[in-house]
């Protein structure tokens, strides 16, 4: 019952994880990040942290680098609002924050108070210097968030993929 | 009521190469002014973060000692991290409130640890059990003990006075401050 190539994209995020060296992951639950945290929770060498509310790990991400390790922050795209004020951190200091967010309020969704700030994600997050990427396909996943955690790693700065609602599935309310 | 000034230079007199997180406005300036060092990081924005920046380097350096220093509202708006770092249980962590239940930096305005809130307590309801307010001078004195030698994570509220005290500034420069305490947090 194997599924196709790269139809796994929390494994292969968890796999990328490893080869980045990334041994934090801050986040706050969402359906679509289930087996990514279970991947993670599964591993003994990755610390994770579940958080109160989103902009917590922005903090986090900022202290674990200032500590020498590299921390990644998971998040719902209803929590990407909450962090706003938070990214003045990395602006500031021009470092690493590293986030990857399932979307909600996109095509399917059934949940109208989704999509104020689902459609808004990416022009706010740009908005506060983020590099953003939308992965449209799960099998983009992987390349798409190697070349944020490049931006993010490399050149000092807040970087995010946000991970489309058809590759999540969208919830239902029955 | 204690002065916020002494109570940081007293507790920073036994800081050896512990790492410092200090919350926007005032508390920056205590620790300033109690003795600039690269193992100071002092946070210019994002306020409600010092406690989840101070567990991120709890994590990331589990040998080194962490300190927050930081005041009732940055800690009041970034309350539920309390529960974050009891849930973590970081034995390196301390964190110092300075809590002169007022809005210092923008005015003096009422606070809300002037009204019915007790951070301490609510610490304590977050599961972390070493958490206490002193209020005194005589309660001082075990402080440094507390939030840099013993078993963490613990918390300690000093009520202090609503005096301003001069200020002079750390650098604003993000960049140059972010490199030189990551330098003093991995040497």
């Amino acid at each position: 019952m194997g599924q196709a190539a790269g139809s796994d994209w929390p494994a292969e995020v968890y796999r990328r994880m490893q080869e980045l060296d990334i041994s934090i992951l801050a986040i706050v639950p969402d359906a679509g990040l289930t087996r990514l945290l279970e991947l993670c929770k599964a591993d003994a060498a990755m610390t994770v942290v579940t958080l109160s509310t989103e902009e917590e790990g922005v903090g986090l991400c900022f202290g674990a680098w200032a500590g020498g390790k590299r921390a990644l922050l998971c998040m719902q795209s209803s929590g990407t609002g909450n962090c706003i004020n938070a990214l003045g951190l990395p602006a500031f200091t021009k470092t690493p924050c590293l986030m990857l967010v399932t979307m909600r309020g996109q095509a399917g969704e059934a949940n109208p108070a989704q999509v104020a700030m689902g459609s808004a994600v990416a022009k706010v997050f740009r908005a506060m210097g983020v590099e953003v990427a939308e992965a449209q396909a799960s099998q983009e996943v992987g390349v798409l968030f190697g070349e944020a955690a490049e931006k993010a790693y490399d050149q000092g700065r807040a970087a995010a993929l946000l991970v489309s609602q058809q590759v999540i599935g969208v919830k239902t309310f029955e | 009521m204690l002065s916020r000034r002494a109570v940081v230079a007293d507790v920073m007199k036994d800081a050896g190469d512990a790492l410092v997180v200090a919350g926007l406005g005032t508390p920056c300036w205590d620790l300033y002014e109690a003795g600039d060092r690269p193992g100071n990081f002092y946070m210019w924005n994002a306020m409600g973060l010092t406690a989840p920046v101070g567990l991120g380097l709890a994590l990331a350096q589990p040998q080194r000692r962490i300190l927050i220093v930081t005041g009732d509202g940055d800690m009041m708006m970034g309350i539920g991290s309390l529960a974050v770092i009891a849930a973590q249980a970081p034995a390196n962590l301390g964190i110092l409130v300075l809590d002169n239940e007022l809005f210092g930096e923008t005015g003096g305005q009422a606070g809300l640890t002037g009204a019915r809130a007790d951070i301490a307590a609510v610490a304590r309801g977050m599961g972390l059990e070493k958490s206490v307010t002193v209020r005194t001078q005589a309660e001082t004195a075990d402080l440094a003990m507390l939030l840099l030698k013993e078993s963490g994570p613990a918390l300690a509220v000093a009520k202090v006075g609503a005096n301003k005290d001069p200020a002079r500034y750390p650098t604003r420069d993000g960049v140059a401050l972010a490199w030189r305490f990551r330098q003093a947090a991995c040497a």
